[in-house]
């Protein structure tokens, strides 16, 4: 999984590593942007600093041009609900006066096993996008990870590119800076889309993407500091880290706690083919304690869409006593269960899991086909009642 | 017969000391595989899991012939462990750790490309043989030893679908989970073409899930050439795009790429059926064996 930095911060970063980026400063209330605006001088680019794609057409991007329009600006933008997320900061920043627009960009090519740099001339639009109507238009360079990019690498994907020559030598640069970031920083995704070029011939980043490998976090302090304060999103989400689960809110009403990735997804998919819908997908991981199993049953519970739960555990390393002292412990709290619950455990110490196991509390069954078809029904009926 | 690991096979447990590393050298043990040494750097001449403890891999490939090493080691350390795993010649490297840097593993995948050691994993279960070896975590008692061949992404799944197959009295030749990370080492073409090289291999299981093109690259595999019937699942028919399914891999992308429909549809295209539930990719096995 990534950890995404907000612009502000992966725009700092690159800063720091000598990428030109707009004068800019972060503010959160009127007078703060104001101020900032005031001191980079107009126009300005006023932005929502949340993690999601597309800010800029859901209006979470103004640019503005005097202080009644930076006014209007951050009175609007400031606490407003962008696609689900709260935006409490915006980041002002030195409007740009730009000829093109480039893309540059390094992640890792699973498919290959290998970094890739990619360089485009059309930036300043969604790049999937790019890459899927016109793939040519994007020139790719795959770097071995042994030597890193040799600098005629980072020439040759902006002369693949079709970059303007003028500029060729200052945009390799910024593609070889970019580069070692990743590297150095763990990155998953390093992108600046776009890449503006001035009349004047400069280049300079207007927005910046820095995603940095979760597992390796460890040793990267510095930027593991960071995600704290960036931390964010769904109230349910939150709850999900804070217990340290693998965790995804759907939309559906039938909630979902399972083992093992593959198997919850599984466990997805079967209630779907039974005609319910899934509320989560929840993996408890692998070797789970009876308290982190009660804890499952309480981020489920806490979702007011679900109406009934299935919980699924095929034991390798999970044992199935353990499971049933957590889901007994979770229960036996209540005076009435909240939502049914159907349990099917499998695998290692699953005898000495039913015996433990409360049956006065949930519905057993013993297949995972028949749990979830149970599970599904059970989701139905509250629905009707 | 079998692929890749049986009663033969002699086995270097790396960070045999650690909780788990040592918790699973002794159930690989009590399974019946010949695990001759450990591997933990500083604990060189102890015992451990009832084997000698050397600080080198090259030390336990000299003193004990070890032809395969397992690793539990930490994610922060892992990726020099398989280093050294491959540094040794040895056939084979199973390394069980989740969580190894991504970076750390294109390094890694760059080495192998050298050598002609055989990585499984990282992040998997490991392979068994049943009722002749098991290198990893897997529970061996759901399996029994048989015919069918099966390779799977995913750790607890392979357990359902086995279980699926076992109850119905439907043995295993070997079952392979090759993992859940962007970058792994046997993949699942390697792994088809070992099933379809073992004489004793007359079906395959092929468990897949949503992410990356491997799914789809094994379909084109299988049109080619591999003749053993096949019958396939894909777990993440209903994830949406842009969520992370708990693997590192397993995500759909914005532009589509990795979806669930695109692999079955390929699959369909090469002749491989894929089961809605476990319990059909059972039944398709079982219609392949009559």
């Amino acid at each position: 999984m990534a950890m995404k930095l907000h612009e502000y911060q992966a725009k700092q970063v690159f800063a720091d590593a000598g990428i030109p980026t707009p004068a800019s400063q972060l503010a959160s209330d009127v007078d703060g942007v104001l101020a900032a605006a005031e001191e980079i001088g107009y126009p300005v680019a006023v932005k929502a600093q949340v993690q999601v794609g597309g800010r800029g057409k859901a209006g979470g991007i103004e640019l503005v041009a005097d202080e009644t329009e930076a006014r209007e600006a951050a009175d609007s933008i400031l606490g407003m609900d962008l696609k689900g997320y709260h935006v409490d900061r915006v980041l002002v920043e030195g409007a740009v006066d730009f000829t093109d627009e480039l893309y540059v960009g390094i992640t890792m090519d699973r498919g290959e096993g290998k970094p890739v740099a990619m360089v485009s001339t059309r930036g300043g639009v969604n790049i999937e996008e790019v890459a899927e109507e016109d793939p040519d238009a994007i020139a790719r360079e795959h770097v071995d990870p042994s030597f890193g990019m040799h600098p005629y690498q980072a020439r040759k994907a902006v002369y693949d590119a079709g970059v303007d020559p003028a500029v060729a030598r200052d945009v390799s640069n910024v593609l070889m800076t970019l580069y070692d970031l990743w590297e150095s920083r763990d990155g998953s995704d390093a992108e600046i889309n776009p890449l503006m070029v001035t009349a004047d011939g400069d280049v300079i980043a207007a927005d910046a993407v820095m995603n940095i490998d979760e597992d390796a976090l460890f040793r990267q302090p510095e930027l593991a500091e960071m995600e704290n304060e960036a931390a964010g999103g769904d109230e349910l989400e939150q709850k999900a880290a804070e217990y340290d689960f693998d965790y995804v809110r759907l939309e559906g009403n039938t909630g979902i706690i399972g083992n093992g990735a593959g198997l919850v997804m599984t466990t997805l998919d079967l209630v779907d083919h039974y005609g319910g819908e899934p509320a989560n997908f929840l993996d408890v991981g692998g070797g789970a304690k009876a308290d982190r199993i009660a804890n499952a049953l309480d981020m489920v519970f806490s979702d007011d869409n679900v109406d009934s739960v299935v919980f699924n555990i095929f034991g390798g390393i999970t044992r199935g006593d353990e499971v049933a002292k957590g889901i007994n412990e979770a229960l036996e709290q209540f005076e009435e269960i909240p939502k049914p619950v159907v349990v099917r455990l499998a695998g290692t110490n699953w005898e000495e899991g039913m015996e433990i196991l409360n049956e006065d509390l949930v519905t057993v069954e013993q297949t995972l086909e028949d749990a979830v078809q149970r599970a599904v029904s059970y989701a139905e009926e509250v629905n009707e009642q | 017969m079998s692929v890749l690991v049986d009663d033969d096979t002699r086995v270097v447990v790396q960070g045999i000391t650690g909780g788990e590393g040592n918790f699973h050298a002794e159930q690989m043990i009590e399974y019946g595989t010949n695990v001759v040494a450990g591997a933990v750097p500083g604990k060189g001449g102890q015992e451990a899991a009832g084997v000698p403890v050397y600080d080198t891999v090259h030390e336990a490939v000299e003193e004990e012939d070890a032809d395969t090493s397992v690793i539990f080691v930490p994610p922060a350390f892992a990726g020099d462990a398989i280093f050294e795993a491959l540094d040794t010649d040895l056939e084979l490297a199973v390394a069980i750790t989740e969580g190894i840097p991504t970076q750390d593993m294109a390094r890694v995948n760059k080495r192998l490309s050298e050598t002609d050691t055989r990585l499984i994993g990282p992040n998997c279960p490991g392979l068994i043989t049943p009722g002749e070896a098991k290198l990893g975590i897997l529970p061996g008692n759901i399996f029994a030893d048989g015919n069918v061949g099966l390779v799977s992404r995913s750790g607890t799944l392979t357990y359902q679908v086995v279980d699926n197959l076992t109850n119905r009295g439907i043995g295993q030749t070997t079952a392979i989970g090759i993992g859940g990370d962007p970058i792994i080492g046997t993949d699942f073409v390697d792994a088809l073409e070992l099933f379809e090289n073992d004489d004793e291999t007359d079906a395959i299981v092929m468990c897949g899930e949503i992410g990356g093109e491997d799914e789809e690259e094994a379909a084109a595999y299988i049109d080619e050439h591999v003749d053993t019937p096949v019958a396939g699942f894909i777990a993440g028919r209903t994830a949406p795009p842009g969520k992370r399914m708990g693997h590192a891999g397993a995500i759909v992308s914005g532009s589509g790429t990795g979806t669930a429909e695109s692999k079955i549809s390929a699959l369909n295209d090469a002749g491989v059926p894929v089961g809605d539930t476990p319990e059909e990719v059972a039944d398709h096995i079982e219609s392949y064996l009559s």
